[in-house]
């Protein structure tokens, strides 16, 4: 009722509304405005993309600048002045003074490097891959579909696990702490490609055969344009959907891969290396260390998630 | 039928040729095998011969012919790091990622089972809701997450249960069991419940669909209507239908309980095949992850093997379907 309201009223005023009025009228933006959790785990997703992305300019502390590190501020308890310096920390501080905050805000700064780029890059991948595979068909296709298979037998976080171990026997030891960032999101990227690849197969299989691509191969496009300008954009929908999950995904497996000690070098601690640092710290009762990077990693983590799961439901017209 | 199983039976072939082929270039390509074996001080003439002996100098499919045939003899040279044999780590490991598995997979299975049967039959209980709430809270925790909240609460607040280690093992022959002692027993629980608990929701939350299903059958409640308890229908129809699809996927997350072993071994320091693995890729100890790599690769491709094999004994249907659709 109220779409139709709004139509008539943009057809009797002589100004066409922008585009930006066009965004927040759409049916997404109608479905995501009137959803409480799609609204609280945007919300909860963009404040801390947000802090992480700002994280030099609003973290209190450089916790990776051992010049600015005061030891006696060590162990220093959330929400209270420290004993002997009397300086407040928000979060508290590791055994070296480090402010805890600080640290979770570089380190869902790196988490969130890396999930992004690893969701980018398999999206890249698989949707190539299955754009190829779906429209040339014949032995192309069964090729890529049986490694699809295959590799959807195995969990994906051993495939990451796998390709990184496999990655970092080929590189020379000389480069292997530089480039372990890199290996980390080719690793998880290629773990994680099958998901876009098998989607947008299906869904090219579909469009192929549909008139406006026909037209387009009888004017003598190139087939690689077809995929590209009218293929692609009416595939892109699961594409997105399959993306925020996998972001979330992505998230998670960085974080296990660092706490497993075979992620982001120690130098530049993500999210599971401070969960892993906060580990060893549980006994001697220092809780704080631990249980601020768990939960920001599970705010990141659920947030994003719940947002892939409601833009699955708001884009598949089924459920609608 | 036959032609299936052979189909099946030469796609994992090609699965594990690929896999020895990707763990023999890490071989021969890491590194040089030769340097180091032999260190700094070793002469020309000695590289060559070892590099003679070791059939260095032969083409590369004669090579990973040679690879091959000793990985199925169960040889996977010296580990670089440890200087043992890979193969008797792996095997003098083994034992104690098995008995985890096997003890986190009947913990996932038995509990899954049951709290999906409670929450299918009273759906509107008010423990059925808080337990669906709770799984899917469970479902979202990482499985290392899981591991470090347990040890938190009941190792270092309740002080119930060790944090790391197998406790005090028993040697039955090569065998090293854990379950014959208390503290074995005692370290063994959490581990357990780690690996185990993503799989029991998955469990349970397939028993819950498959009851609710059929238990809106018609023979369902045409079993009611003749009279029969609750009892019998809940128990002797209604289970008794859903288990076949509940047992393929248990036994498909069998591998994944293998693989997320990794993770737990590494939380609770359990000195099992998987952080071994772990410890393999940070110093990059090249044996050892290639045997792993094949290792993991053959239980993976067994497990679904027989997943596959089992449908069509177990479930005639699909054999009709299947035979329908294909010829």
């Amino acid at each position: 009722m109220a779409r139709t309201d709004h139509e008539t009223a943009a057809a009797s005023t002589p100004r066409p509304p922008g585009r930006l009025y066009r965004a927040w009228d759409s049916d997404l933006a109608h479905a995501f405005r009137t959803s409480p959790v799609a609204l609280v785990a945007g919300i909860v997703a963009v404040v801390i993309i947000l802090a992480a992305a700002l994280a030099p300019w609003i973290a209190p502390h450089d916790p990776f600048d051992p010049g600015s590190l005061v030891l006696m501020d060590g162990f220093t308890p959330p929400m209270t002045e420290n004993e002997f310096t009397g300086n407040f920390y928000l979060l508290g501080t590791d055994d070296q003074g480090r402010d805890v905050f600080s640290a979770i805000l570089y380190g869902a700064r790196l988490s969130l490097f890396v999930g992004f780029s690893a969701v980018l890059f398999a999206m890249v991948l698989g949707v190539t891959l299955g754009l190829i595979a779906g429209y040339r068909g014949g032995w192309v296709d069964s090729l890529l579909m049986r490694i699809a298979d295959v590799q959807l037998t195995f969990p994906s976080i051993l495939i990451a696990l796998l390709i990184f171990g496999v990655a970092r026997g080929f590189i020379p030891p000389g480069y292997r702490e530089a480039m372990a960032i890199w290996v980390l999101i080719v690793a998880i990227g290629l773990s994680d490609w099958v998901q876009y690849a098998r989607v947008v197969r299906g869904a090219t299989m579909v469009e192929k055969s549909k008139e406006y691509v026909q037209a387009a191969r009888v004017i003598g496009a190139h087939p690689a344009k077809i995929l590209a300008r009218h293929i692609l954009p009416n595939v892109m929908g699961p594409v997105l959907v399959i993306g925020t999950i996998g972001l979330a995904l992505a998230i998670i497996a960085e974080a296990t891969l660092s706490f497993l000690g075979v992620g982001v070098p120690p130098t530049q601690p993500s999210l599971g290396t401070l969960i892993r640092i906060g580990q060893g710290f549980l006994f001697s009762g220092e809780w704080w260390i631990l249980l601020f990077p768990a939960l920001a990693l599970l705010a990141l983590a659920l947030s994003v998630n719940l947002l892939g799961d409601w833009l699955r439901d708001a884009l598949n017209p089924r459920l609608r | 039928m036959l032609a299936y199983i052979l189909r099946r039976l030469l796609q994992s072939v090609v699965v594990m040729m690929v896999v020895a082929l990707v763990s023999f270039s890490l071989f021969r390509f890491v590194g040089d095998p030769v340097s180091t074996m032999l260190g700094q001080e070793a002469t020309v003439a000695d590289r060559e011969a070892l590099r003679e002996r070791l059939g260095l100098n032969d083409p590369f499919v004669v090579q990973f012919a040679d690879f091959v045939t000793r990985a199925v003899q169960g040889d996977f040279g010296i580990s670089y790091r440890l200087q043992q044999p890979v193969t008797d780590l792996i095997l003098s490991r083994l034992p104690a990622t098995l008995e985890l598995a096997a003890i986190s997979g009947i913990f996932a299975f038995v509990l899954g089972l049951g709290l999906g049967v409670y929450t299918a039959l009273k759906r509107r209980g008010w423990l059925s809701n808080a337990i669906m709430t709770a799984s899917l809270i469970g479902v979202s925790l990482p499985t290392f997450l899981i591991g470090v909240l347990l040890i938190w609460i009941f190792a270092v607040e309740l002080q119930w249960l060790p944090s790391f280690g197998r406790g005090e093992v028993v040697d039955l022959g090569w065998w090293r069991t854990g379950l014959l002692t208390p503290s074995g027993r005692a370290s063994l629980v959490l581990p357990a419940v780690t690996l185990g608990l993503y799989q029991m929701t998955l469990i349970m939350r397939l028993v819950r669909a498959e009851m609710l299903e059929v238990l809106r059958a018609d023979y369902i409640k045409f079993a009611r209507a003749r009279g029969l308890s609750d009892r019998a229908v809940n128990f002797g129809h209604a289970l008794k239908n859903t288990l076949v699809p509940v047992i393929t996927i248990t036994g498909l997350q069998l591998g994944s309980i293998i693989a997320f072993a990794i993770i737990t071994e590494t939380v609770f320091q359990w000195p099992g095949v998987g952080a071994l693995f772990i410890n393999s890729v940070q110093f990059v100890d090249v044996p050892v992850m290639a045997a792993y790599l094949v290792l993991i690769a053959l239980v993976f491709v067994v497990i679904n093997l027989i997943v596959d094999l089992l449908y069509y004994v177990v479930d005639p249907r699909l054999r009709a379907d299947r035979g329908a659709a294909g010829h």
